[in-house]
């Protein structure tokens, strides 16, 4: 690492101090990284607060806007968590592809397809319409899953096996999912023309807190459903799978160093399949949960993003599991209050800015600043 | 469905691409992979129409946009180069970034369709009488059309027969035989992801401005900036075929678009036609075809051992081994 040090800027007055920036030898302490998210994401809300200032709006009336409605009360709390719900999901898709440093972009598509698959169930149907519910909840998540990891592995395949470039193919992908569902939500499971297909029978959504106020009033009202607990089981078996198992070691030995892993014996192409149908599931999961326990049919707009967004929370998460339900709570509130902001860009302009913040503060990760007085020659 | 129509529309959406991916490529022969490009492009045409609009005046939006998408593809420089963080992620959030800035700033420009002025648009006399390449080539183009055919040969000469060529393929080949001999490396890559700034913002304004006038949000690019990163490695790092893939790309767009008019191809009943809902399977296809191409690219590239920049998607650090 080359040391950088910055240059004296008048001549007759010397700054007292060197500032040299060296590679960090020692491992950093443990409370560096979060600290280093956290100060990225607020100074991500500072520069955003004066984006929307030069935009002509009042930044301090968006960002309170922003925690009431997303903070503020239960009610509120609870639909953050549906909007978490999803991002979770994603998130960890998108965690276990770039600890691999495969760079699945394709979440989207990969939800549009679980939701895809969700919807086959109950509109093709694959069930009875009168089927019990917890035969809906397994073989709709079942579905969607499948869908999403067939969408994750047409990527991984031809990576694995022309070498095409993930980024641009599993975008792509992104693209055609959406022409997919419209086919189908425009023809062939329209509901008398209009773009949506009929609403799900009851017994196909997924229960909802609501669904427990007869013996706990509390919960009336409350719409998180049981897509948490996928993504909670999911968050944790991931988490499991990365830190404790035999192929979490393969995965992540793959990412820090693809030749010692192929010496090691470890087969780099398998892998990369393996982890894209693994991505994909996850991010089909994704899109069904979102299907069956908010949308109860299959429409257009289901997703804000959520693919994208899952990008961002996997880097914030430090591609940590746990830490991924953390981060999708912050990012479930911003775009559930963000959706009224005006500008209506501003949600996406934050993601952004923490994003380029975050990844900015790694330097300080990986370097030291050392201030040291300067001595007189 | 007129096949000349659809030639020359191929040919105007297929300068958009050309830009971007020319672009691309400059900032990809240094050694820097820069994913912005969707973004980029964004920012150029939302900062080209907007300046359009309020200064009257549309070659003054075209310089803007190349300045703001230059501008922001700094960032990507400063921290890929400078920070050393690692390109590809670096470049997603880039384009996170730019798409927020310009929706943000974006905001209300929609309504300003049909008051904005547009880049104007020329038929060449004498070569528009050409039968056939008449039509396509030279008959009522955007401006920006006639400067996109200058501007390959151009590249091509700059990359591969220039002196300052041979120095942005040495940053990008071998950083540290390049720095020996007094390249300065850093320089060189901070001067390329800008140039490719200034192209993606030029092929933004282009949009806007000209080929499909108006302001859509994210609508306006559609996914070009990354069909352009696929295209450059199809386009093997070369400003030809990186036009030939744009043109081609460009064609297949509006053949999609018109494949859904006629009642009949060919003697036979035409599905599209009869059924309009096929036409999403229709809409799949440009996006097919990239990833079409970029199986032909990669596989082309194995056996012609024509290789990516070796450098690229590494940082270089001075005075350490390796790269």
């Amino acid at each position: 690492m080359a040391d950088i040090s910055v240059k004296e800027s008048a001549p007759k007055w010397k700054f007292p101090f060197k500032i040299k920036i060296e590679n960090r030898v020692d491992n950093p302490p443990k409370w560096l990284s979060p600290v280093l998210s956290l100060s990225a994401v607020v100074i991500a809300l500072l520069i955003g607060a004066l984006v929307i200032w030069i935009a002509g709006a009042d930044p301090w009336a968006a960002y309170s806007h922003i925690a009431k409605y997303s903070l503020g009360s239960w009610g509120v709390i609870s639909d953050t968590m549906v909007k978490a719900i999803p991002l979770m999901l994603v998130g960890l898709a998108c965690s276990i592809a770039f600890r691999m440093k495969l760079w699945n972009i394709g979440a989207e598509g990969q939800f549009f397809l679980g939701a895809f698959g969700a919807s086959m169930v109950v509109l093709l149907p694959v069930l009875p319409m009168e089927a019990p519910k917890w035969q809906f909840i397994l073989v709709t998540a079942g579905f969607g899953m499948f869908f999403g990891a067939l969408w994750g592995f047409i990527p991984g395949f031809l990576k694995a096996r022309y070498n095409v470039n993930e980024i641009i193919s599993t975008l792509m992908m992104n693209y055609i999912a959406i022409e997919w569902n419209n086919y189908f939500i425009y023809g062939v499971w329209s509901e008398s023309g209009f773009q949506m297909s009929r609403m799900f029978q009851r017994n196909a959504w997924l229960p909802r807190l609501s669904d427990l106020a007869k013996s706990w009033p509390f919960f009336g009202g409350l719409t998180t459903h049981f897509g948490l607990v996928f993504a909670i089981v999911a968050a944790v078996i991931l988490w499991w799978v990365l830190s404790k198992s035999r192929w979490g070691y393969e995965i992540k030995l793959i990412g820090d160093n693809p030749r010692a892993a192929e010496y090691a014996g470890i087969s780099i192409k398998k892998n990369i399949v393996l982890v894209m149908i693994v991505s994909g599931a996850l991010a089909g999961l994704a899109g069904a949960s979102e299907i069956t326990g908010v949308v109860h049919r299959l429409q257009g707009a289901i997703s804000p993003g959520y693919g994208y967004t899952g990008i961002i929370i996997a880097w914030l998460a430090k591609l940590n599991p746990l830490a991924v339900i953390l981060a999708s709570i912050l990012f479930g509130a911003l775009i559930l209050a963000g959706r009224e902001v005006q500008p209506s860009g501003i949600p996406t302009l934050i993601q952004g800015l923490i994003m380029v913040f975050l990844i900015a503060s790694d330097f300080f990760y990986r370097n030291q600043v050392r201030i040291t007085r300067k001595v007189e020659d | 469905m007129d096949l000349i129509l659809i030639l020359a529309s191929g040919i105007a959406t297929g300068t958009v691409l050309l830009y971007a991916t020319v672009g691309e490529i400059f900032s990809e022969r240094s050694g820097i992979l820069n994913l912005g490009v969707e973004g980029m492009m964004l920012i150029g045409a939302m900062s080209a129409y907007k300046t359009a609009a309020a200064t009257n005046n549309a070659w003054l939006g075209l310089l803007v946009a190349m300045l703001a998408a230059g501008l922001i593809s700094q960032i990507h420089a400063f921290i890929t180069i400078t920070l050393q963080a690692d390109q590809v992620i670096s470049g997603l959030a880039l384009n996170f970034l730019a798409t927020g800035i310009s929706l943000v700033l974006g905001e209300g420009l929609t309504s300003l369709r049909d008051v904005v002025p547009q880049l104007p648009k020329y038929s060449i006399p004498g070569l528009s009488q050409i039968p056939w390449l008449g039509g396509i080539f030279f008959d009522n183009h955007s401006i920006m059309v006639y400067f996109g055919y200058l501007f390959i040969p151009l590249t091509w000469y700059l990359i591969n027969r220039s002196r300052p060529g041979l120095h942005l393929r040495a940053v990008g080949e071998y950083p540290a035989a390049a720095d020996t001999l007094g390249i300065r490396v850093y320089f060189t890559r901070y001067l390329y992801v800008f140039v490719g700034g200034l192209l993606a913002g030029l092929a933004g304004a282009t949009i806007s401005l000209s080929i499909s006038p108006g302001w859509f949000g994210g609508l306006t690019t559609a996914g070009q900036g990354w069909i352009a990163v696929g295209l450059v490695i199809f386009a093997q790092w070369n400003p030809y075929r990186a036009a030939f893939g744009g043109f081609t790309f460009g064609a297949l767009r509006r053949l999609v678009l018109d494949l859904q008019g006629p009642a009949m191809i060919f003697g036979l009943s035409n599905p599209f036609y009869y059924n309009i809902h096929y036409g999403f399977f229709l809409k799949m296809i440009p996006y097919i075809f990239t990833v079409v191409f970029l199986v032909i690219g990669s596989r082309e590239a194995n056996r012609k051992r024509i290789g990516t920049p070796a450098a690229l998607g590494l940082p270089y650090i001075r005075g350490q081994r390796g790269l």
